[in-house]
């Protein structure tokens, strides 16, 4: 017999479990990697480029080898570490990285991605023609992977929590105990979190969350917990999320996070058979796995000395110790002082034998398994994302937490409580095969290479090789790296640098971090007031931010277009209603509001008159339009500011600046009113005749106001016009708003017009040459770019005003607002050129069809533009394959003087 | 995350919070507009204390002066904006 087996004795196996297709058992308790080895499976995986086979090297999160893919369907979780992953009876992995088996693997067997792969590989593609990357691209991506994620969606829920305390303290070994007993005693509220699903010791009066991994430890105390209330893959109990994570705020913070064993380097240290000291005495320990029959124990440290007793206690037979130093600690075992491993040959799931240098010789040991032991890297993780510092230790060959700007402790392995090792350079006789980072596949060959080609920093390195950069994020690899780094360079290793360490601690599930946020609970919805009165029309919803509106009301079989031509048709010939409630509006009210207003707006506000409105914009500081809408004075120190909905949030924030931080002397008040008020425009060249009989009042002209009431309901009204036809805004509070909706519908349709959605909207406003905030007034146009520097005040005084005056604002090419032209269809946002592979001179802001006669316009962003009318251009998008002549008009088509709403 | 001790408020969660900018980007109306564009597009930005305008947006909408360390994220004072 040779290779993993399970300890005579003990529980009986009752769980059973596929792997590769194949059921065993397992005992309750057994993580995979435990229950595979109990079982004799010793090789479990295939590597990411080369496709090496892999077995089990460690007992915890660190493991870098045996990654499976666990679970089926939309539960499938790839690349889950079998050290990780308690079984469950019924439980379903597989290997990852092969083809067509893990036992017979072309990608191994013919060798062929090793000469591509080496350290760079991907950037050495990106020199000489692009096809040859295409071409190794492709290569690439077969050969080298982990698993796949699951195109199915995740059936699981997920949730987060909140939570405080004073203490929170990871890692629930024995220092974390210890830890969090001294602060209960202390009438601490503790919080303590172990990875594991037991811990090694139990305390009253504190909160326990096991399987629970310290994922990040942020600003100010700020921790994220990722628990798992099942095991990958495992179905929840009804009603049940599968994991939840906790965002907890700690006074302090003690980290009792351990130490992790690092490799040694040699030939063929990836090995099945090949696995760290302390991992063998915890298989022994844990789970009654002894994971080797011949032993070969190789250290730099005391340390492993523990493994050889566990060993031979449990049965199995030390051949020998190799030492690293001069001397070791007396022991009944074979030892070899001044020897390192250089090769290993082995067998499916075991080694056969270990080759190594005994002082100056070589020796050849029989053994199924290498315990190795490189020294112990404190887990500083969490320490050193909080800001912390590290120190170098000498005696460890390790760093340890130095000071931390947070109330951040670390005890135990994980201060720097661990044994010190002999710092020995490896002699490395065939470094292509001596694996640094095992589950990159990056050699010590790689390293040198890339020193070679002239990387210097460990930072460009890590991204030249990839080193450090897989799921496991180099936790085995990383010290390894940096020895061998440092030695090359001739250097020491705190002179080699260090590279970051970034949450999460180990992978998170994406769910996770969405918790109950997802699907249709990814935003919030915003419904308009009149949402029932929509509704029962049927019409197609668009989102806008997080508002839902009408984008038109199809009728019968009409498509879109269709129904929203026939809408906007409405409004030119006869009327039209549409719901304008989501416009962020301002009651701006005081003795100092239009004072206050000449702040905010660009254009002159205080000698509007009682009772009349204008149309407004805003500018950034910088001097870009920030937004634009409409002003009304609606009594002698009572104004109404509208602005767009999309910028409805921001401008209110832009109000409250200009008030409380700019010119708090101000008698003024500015109240949000957007969700207060629902709207209705009424628009066509009926609207003023429809309104009137409604409302029995005479209606205003162009801009002006009036008070009336619609169905008994108060309303304020407003004669703007955004379609270009003469149109009236009526708005009502929003909980009395649906009689207006029905009174309006009522007369509207009996004067043959339609209720209007945004599409219909878009192609009236297009046609007129209104622009739209993010589209037009897209955060780099000024107000001349616009055309509209005739109504800036002359005076200046507004927000905005001094930044115009910067030079380049001024310049002739910029881009500016103009209006296009065509007989075919226009592409939005496709680029303006002057012919295929010209430069690109502009782009398509909005595009629609002409509403009432045929061709196409559009408003577009032309540099000086305003000096190019006549010009013919080519508006072209490629990557819809889509382009059309366009001729360079004003921006508008329609009604250009503009006596359609005025009288 | 930061957690804000709102003067209005209490201790509060970063996200409850919008940064505005540093006080001394603050233009002000009367500001020569040499002054003024200099003060929106050169910004001392210490590696160390400075003090910043924040508003407590999801919260009592107050403004505020944060005294805020810009490596170590430690915040020294809080108080309500006074101009």
């Amino acid at each position: 017999m040779s290779g993993p087996s399970r300890i005579p004795g003990g529980a009986e196996s009752t769980l059973r479990f596929r792997f590769d297709g194949v059921e065993y058992r397992a005992r309750p308790g057994d993580t995979l990697a435990a229950a595979l080895l109990a079982n004799g499976v010793g090789r479990v995986a295939r590597s990411f480029k080369y496709h090496r086979p892999r077995g089990v090297m460690a007992a915890g999160v660190e493991e870098p080898n045996a990654l499976v893919t666990v679970g089926v369907g939309g539960r499938t979780e790839p690349n889950t570490r079998a050290t990780d992953l308690y079984v469950y009876d019924g439980l379903v992995a597989v290997s990852q990285n092969r083809w067509p088996s893990l036992a017979f693997d072309l990608g191994a067997i013919n060798g062929i991605a090793a000469p591509f792969l080496a350290a760079g590989f991907y950037y050495k593609t990106f020199f000489g023609p692009a096809s040859r990357w295409m071409l190794y691209e492709k290569f690439i991506r077969r050969a080298a992977g982990m698993g796949k994620a699951p195109t199915a969606p995740d059936p699981d829920a997920y949730e987060h929590r909140a939570a405080f305390c004073d203490v929170l303290v990871v890692g629930g070994g024995a220092a974390g105990i210890a830890a969090a007993r001294k602060a209960v005693a202390a009438g601490e509220r503790v919080i303590l979190v172990e990875q594991q699903r037991a811990l090694s010791g139990s305390i009253e009066g504190v909160r326990m969350l096991t399987r629970t991994t310290a994922s990040g430890l942020w600003d100010h105390g700020f921790a994220t917990l990722a628990e798992r209330l099942v095991e990958p893959g495992q179905t929840p109990t009804p009603g049940q999320p599968a994991q939840r994570l906790w965002h907890v705020r700690a006074t302090r913070i003690v980290l009792a996070t351990g130490a992790i064993e690092r490799p040694l380097t040699f030939a063929g240290n990836d090995r099945p058979g090949v696995m760290l000291s302390q991992a063998v005495r915890s298989y022994i320990a844990r789970f009654d796995v002894l994971p080797g029959e011949r032993v070969v124990i190789a250290t730099n440290n005391d340390d492993a000395y523990a493994t050889a007793d566990a060993i031979a206690a449990a049965g199995g037979e030390v051949v020998a110790i190799l030492d690293s130093r001069a001397s070791g600690p007396a022991t009944h075992f074979p030892v070899f002082t001044d020897a390192v491993p250089l090769s290993t040959s082995g067998q499916t799931h075991h080694l056969a034998s270990v080759k190594a240098r005994v002082g100056a010789g070589t020796r050849r040991f029989d053994a199924d398994l290498l315990a190795v032991s490189g020294g112990f890297t404190p887990v500083v993780h969490l320490h050193s994302q909080a800001g912390g510092k590290l120190d170098w230790r000498e005696d460890l060959q390790a760093f340890v937490p130095g000071a931390s700007p947070q109330a951040v402790s670390s005890v135990g392995a994980a201060a720097g409580e661990v044994p010190a090792i002999a710092a020995t350079v490896a002699v490395l006789p065939d470094p292509k095969h001596s694996f640094i980072d095992f589950q990159n596949d990056v050699t010590a060959s790689d390293l040198d290479l890339a020193w070679a080609e002239g990387y210097r920093s460990v930072e460009h390195l890590k991204r030249y090789t990839t080193l450090g950069m897989a799921t496991d994020q180099g936790k085995t690899s990383n010290m390894a790296a940096l020895a061998h780094l440092a030695s090359v360079a001739g250097v020491t290793i705190p002179q080699a640098g260090l590279t970051t360490f970034r949450p999460p601690f180990t992978p998170l599930t994406l769910g996770a971090l969405a918790g109950a946020d997802g699907g249709g609970h990814a935003a919030p919805a915003r419904r308009i007031a009149l949402y029932d009165r929509h509704q029962r029309l049927n019409p197609l919803w668009q989102p806008l931010g997080l508002w839902h509106r009408p984008r038109a009301y199809p009728i019968g079989d009409e498509t879109l277009h269709a129904a929203a031509l026939r809408e906007a048709r409405a409004v030119r010939t006869t009327a039209g209603i549409v719901d304008v409630s989501t416009l962020a509006k301002f009651a701006v009210t005081g003795p100092d509001a239009a004072a206050f207003l000449e702040i905010v707006c660009a254009t002159g506000v205080a000698k509007l008159a009682v009772g009349r409105g204008r149309y407004t914009f805003m500018l950034r500081e910088d001097g870009m339009v920030m937004d634009d809408g409409t002003v009304w004075r609606i009594a002698e120190t009572r104004y109404l500011l509208t602005s767009s909905t999309g910028g409805a949030d921001r401008m209110e924030a832009h109000l409250s600046y200009a008030h409380h931080v700019l010119a708090p002397q101000l008698k003024v008040s500015v109240v949000a009113q957007q969700e207060h008020f629902a709207g209705i425009a009424l628009a066509g060249p009926l609207s003023r005749e429809i309104l009137a009989a409604l409302t029995g009042t005479e209606m205003p002209a162009h801009m002006g106001v009036a008070q009336a009431a619609i169905a008994g309901v108060p309303v304020l009204i407003l004669a703007a016009s955004y379609s270009g036809e003469r149109a009236f805004e009526i708005y009502a509070e929003g909980h009395l708003a649906g009689p207006v909706w029905d009174a309006l519908e009522v007369a509207t349709r009996a004067a043959g017009g339609y209720p209007y959605g945004l599409e219909a909207l878009e192609f009236l406003r297009i046609e007129k040459g209104h622009i739209v905030i993010g589209a037009e007034g897209d955060g780099r146009t000024t107000p001349h770019d616009l055309s509209l520097e005739k109504m800036l005040r002359k005076a200046g005084g507004f927000i905005g005003a001094s930044g115009l005056t910067r030079p380049a604002l001024a310049a002739a090419d910029r881009a500016q607002l103009v209006g296009l032209t065509s007989d075919t269809p226009i592409p939005e946002g496709a680029m303006l050129i002057a012919h295929d592979g010209a430069p690109v001179e502009g782009h398509v802001t909005s595009a629609a069809g002409r509403v009432i006669g045929t061709g196409a316009v559009a408003l577009g962003l032309l540099g000086g533009g305003r000096a190019r009318l006549g010009d013919v251009l080519l508006a072209s998008s490629p990557t819809r394959g889509q382009s059309a002549r366009v001729t360079v008009t004003a921006p508008v088509f329609y009604d250009v003087e503009g006596t359609r709403y005025r009288e | 995350m930061m957690q804000i001790d709102c003067p209005y408020c209490g201790p509060r969660a970063q996200v409850e919070f919008a940064y505005e900018r540093t006080l001394d980007s603050i233009v002000t109306l009367d500001m020569p507009a040499e002054e003024a564009v200099s003060r929106l597009y050169a910004r001392a930005n210490p590696r160390g204390l400075d003090d910043e305008l924040w508003r407590h947006s999801f919260g009592c909408r107050q403004w505020l002066v944060l005294r805020r360390h810009r490596v170590s994220h430690a915040i020294v004072s809080i108080t309500e904006y006074a101009p």
